[in-house]
Order: C-alpha cells, then sequence, then structure tokens
C-alpha cells in the first residue's frame, strides 16, 4: 500500500547565528507570539526555541477550557480579548481548531459561592462578558446530567454560566499558530535547550543554548513552569511557586455532556472532548515539583467530586492521567511584561489557566517585544505590582485549580 | 503514595501531611524599617528552584507538628534526614 506522507507543518531549521528576538518555550504561548509578532509587527527575524518537541509540556497537557468570565476590570479585559480572538482564530490561522463555544458552568455549592458568583456575574456584565446566573433547575436545563438533588453533601445552588465559553483541541491550536510562524519565515527550533543568558550592561545580548550561541537583544520567556529556572541564570527572582497540575481522560464515549462544567467547592471540571474522552483537571499537588506526575490521592479526591456531580460517570474507565507543570503567582493572574533588564521579556504566573489566553498573550507579549512597552491589555500584569500592591486577585474565578 | 519523612512518627503517607513551601524564611526582626521591595520579597517571593529544596511540612494527620525537610524538586525524592522545627 502506498501511502503520502502528509505536508509537513513547519521546517526543522538549524539555529542560525543571531535573530532579532528570541522566544524560549515552544508551547502555544511561544508559538502565538511569533504568529503575531510576524503579523501584527512585520518582525520575522525570529526563532522559538523549544528543549523538548513542539507544544509538549502543558500544551499537551491541559484541559482546553476557553472562557473569559473572571472578575476584575483588568483581567476581563484581557480573557475577553482572548475570547474575541479565538472566535475569528480558525479564520485568522486558516486552520481547522475544533473551537466549540458549548458554553462553561461555575457551579455554587455554598451561600457564599452564590454571593460571589452572583457578583461576578454583574461584574462580567459591566464588562461586556456575557454571563448570567442560573437557578439549579437552569442548571440542570443546560447539562442534564449534572446531580442537582438537594441530598448531596455539596448540593449545586446554582451556577454561574457564559454561553461564548468553550473548548478547542490544543495540539491543533498549537499546530496552526506553529505553521502561520513558520510560513512568515519564523524558525521553529525544536530540541534546543537553553543554558544560559547573557547580559552585558543591564541588556540582553545572546542566549547560550545545547545548540550553540545565539545572538539576540530581545528575549521573550514562555516557559510556564521552568520560568524560575531561566530567571534565575539573571538572577532576577520572581513571584512563582512551580506546581504539578494533574487531569485525566476517560475512554471514549458517546456523547453525553454537552457543555463544561467546573466546580471551585469540590475541586473538579469536566468536558467531553469531540472525540468522545471525558476530560476532568483536578487542583494542583500543594507541594513544589518540576515532575511531570502528582499523586494519586488527588486524582482520587477527584473522582469522587466528579461522582458526586456527574452519577452517570459511574462506570466510565480512566484511560491514563498525567500533569503539567504549573507556575502559580501570589494574586492568581500573570506576569506579562518588562524586566529589570532591557530586553528581557516576561510572560508567566498563568498558573493553571493560560491555555484560554493563549491567542491574547501572543498579541500583547508580540506588542512588548516590538515596542518594548506592554499593551494596554498587559500594563497592569507587571513584575512590580507585588510591590506597589496593585495586586489583581482572581482567586475567585481561577480557583478551581489553586 | 509519596511516603514523607516524619522525624517522630516515621515514613507516613503524603495525604497526612499539609505543605508549608520554604523553610528558613524569619519573620523580620523590624517589620517597620523595611523598604515596599524588602516586604514584597518577605510576603510574595519564595525560592523556586528545580533540585534541592528546604521546606516545612505539617503532618497534620498525625503528631501535628511540624518540621523542615530537604526534598528534589525534580524528583519529588526526600533527600535528606527531616530536622526538627526551628
Amino acid at each position: 500500500m502506498n501511502v503520502d506522507h502528509p505536508d509537513f507543518l513547519w521546517r526543522n531549521p538549524d539555529p542560525r547565528p543571531s535573530y532579532d528576538a528570541v522566544i524560549i518555550g515552544g508551547g502555544g504561548h511561544g508559538l502565538a507570539t511569533a504568529h503575531y509578532l510576524a503579523k501584527n509587527h512585520g518582525i520575522t527575524r525570529v526563532a522559538v526555541l523549544e528543549k523538548g518537541w513542539l507544544a509538549g509540556g502543558n500544551m499537551a497537557r491541559n484541559t482546553t477550557i476557553i472562557r473569559s468570565n473572571y472578575l476584575w476590570d483588568e483581567s476581563a479585559a484581557i480573557y475577553e480579548h482572548a475570547l474575541k480572538l479565538w472566535e475569528g482564530l480558525e479564520e485568522d490561522l486558516g486552520y481547522p481548531l475544533l473551537f466549540s463555544q458549548r458554553g462553561v458552568l461555575n457551579l455554587a455549592h455554598s451561600l457564599q459561592d452564590v454571593r460571589d458568583s452572583r457578583r461576578r456575574v454583574w461584574a462580567n456584565q459591566l464588562n461586556g462578558v456575557d454571563a448570567e446566573w442560573l437557578e439549579p433547575e437552569q442548571v440542570a436545563e443546560v447539562c442534564p446530567i449534572v446531580n442537582i438533588s438537594p441530598d448531596v453533601r455539596y448540593p449545586v445552588l446554582g451556577a454561574t454560566y457564559q454561553p461564548r465559553a468553550g473548548i478547542a483541541k490544543h495540539d491543533y491550536v498549537a499546530w496552526g499558530f506553529a505553521r502561520s510562524a513558520d510560513a512568515h519565515g519564523i524558525d521553529l527550533i525544536q530540541n534546543c535547550e537553553v543554558t544560559g543568558l547573557e547580559v552585558r550592561d543591564g541588556r540582553m545580548v545572546g542566549v547560550r543554548t545545547t545548540r550553540g550561541r545565539i545572538a539576540t537583544g530581545k528575549v521573550a520567556l514562555a516557559a510556564a513552569g521552568h520560568t524560575s529556572v531561566l530567571a534565575d541564570m539573571v538572577g532576577l527572582r520572581l513571584p512563582l511557586q512551580s506546581h504539578p497540575l494533574q487531569a485525566l481522560v476517560s475512554e471514549l464515549l458517546e456523547p453525553v455532556h454537552p457543555t463544561v462544567v467546573m466546580s471551585n467547592a469540590v475541586h473538579v471540571y469536566v468536558s467531553q472532548a469531540h472525540k468522545g474522552e471525558l476530560v476532568m483537571g483536578a487542583g494542583i499537588d500543594s507541594h513544589n515539583g518540576y515532575g511531570q506526575r502528582g499523586a494519586f490521592h488527588i486524582i482520587e479526591r477527584q473522582m469522587a467530586a466528579a461522582l458526586e456531580l456527574f452519577p452517570v460517570f459511574a462506570r466510565a474507565h480512566l484511560l491514563r492521567s498525567w500533569a503539567g507543570i504549573v507556575d502559580v503567582t501570589p494574586d492568581a493572574s500573570p506576569i506579562v511584561g518588562l524586566t529589570p533588564i532591557d530586553g528581557l521579556y516576561l510572560n508567566c504566573g498563568w498558573g493553571t489557566g493560560g491555555f484560554k489566553a493563549t491567542p491574547a498573550v501572543g498579541w500583547c507579549l508580540a506588542h512588548t517585544v516590538a515596542h518594548d512597552r506592554p499593551h494596554p491589555f498587559n500594563a497592569p500584569f507587571t513584575l512590580e505590582r507585588f510591590t506597589t500592591g496593585a495586586l489583581v486577585d482572581e482567586h475567585g474565578a481561577a480557583a478551581v485549580a489553586h | 503514595m509519596q511516603l514523607v519523612p516524619c522525624p517522630w512518627c516515621g515514613p507516613r503517607e503524603e495525604a497526612e501531611f499539609h505543605y508549608g513551601g520554604q523553610a528558613h524564611v524569619a519573620h523580620p526582626a523590624d517589620p517597620h524599617s523595611l523598604t515596599d521591595a524588602q516586604w514584597a520579597d518577605y510576603v510574595f517571593f519564595r525560592d523556586n528552584p528545580k533540585g534541592p529544596f528546604a521546606e516545612r511540612w505539617l503532618h497534620a494527620a498525625g503528631c501535628r507538628r511540624w518540621f523542615n525537610a530537604v526534598r528534589d524538586t525534580a524528583t519529588h525524592e526526600f533527600v535528606e534526614p527531616s530536622g526538627a522545627s526551628r
């Protein structure tokens, strides 16, 4: 049988001696940044350095939930910008992403949950983010398999609902951005680990890698859980803690779950992938860790929570579980912007929720790199806010996994 | 399940413990004399190494005592015997 190999989506070039800008990390954020550097700013002498293979870190490990129902104005602005970009992304990239706006329910299980959730709905509405409060019966109309019985340990007292939220196929997202960046002439360099950052007179001048030295005046970090390791190379201290975050899938099942359901109180979030797996995420393992695995008792508790919410899952089988390394900040908001070193740009601290922001990260980080100043959407997310006190506390909206 | 070495109870399952983060972070002797940057460093900034890390654990479902331990964050292995709380 003669089977043709499908077209390659990107070249596999060797690194050149110098670039105008280098992005460290070939995941969703790094690839999106490359795409928008080329598309929005015409900057194409760029390399994306990836120590493993493209999109093999958290981009391959997240639960693909996309939403913008965050509390504060700063967060609503950047996440809603991301959601609007998602809505046009398949067209922009000319690539299918299986982007499905099936909505998200964030369940409330206590009176305080109800108060916080309703407040968040009102804040969302004032920011132009689609959001509504649903009573338990309305929750069951959106997602009939959720158990709204009052007899369970943590009964469902209602939920926030964002209809424009949804999921996308994470691999396709990475491949779409990678294909576009490559087509613009950007070099995507795999198996290329950064071993040193070269600074002279307070300016970035180059990076050392396992595939040789590369001269560049601009370096953007998009390394998620390993950001602290890179920042340590130049003595830059960051308010990050890296934790394992676990997720799992069931075997393939008939379509049974029409939306995305998240629950802060019982620590689980569930959707059903197009192919049929139930995709579930847990809370972080409490200890710091760079090993891409977590403890089984976390999975056990997550399953208990899922079964209480979805009794219909009782006979589903767990197919596999895994962990990614997430970099968590004290206020559950990211750090995107400048550093005390000229030409070194930060994009980190997305913690457990970076996937949904992918296009907006690319948009804003590309702007920051191109103009040497933050885009208005990432301007509030500075490193300095931990000194000035201007925190953006999103523990309520981000807290399922924190 | 990972076993955590409690210095008083011996190796016990991780689920019995509460994690306390980086060890040996002393409360500032004179907080009022700190600059904003120094206070921020105390409140928000902790080491985040990939490798050996001195950290605090509470044997919450056991002897209820705090202790320090050194664990390799890359492998999750405890690399030094645990010591008593300071």
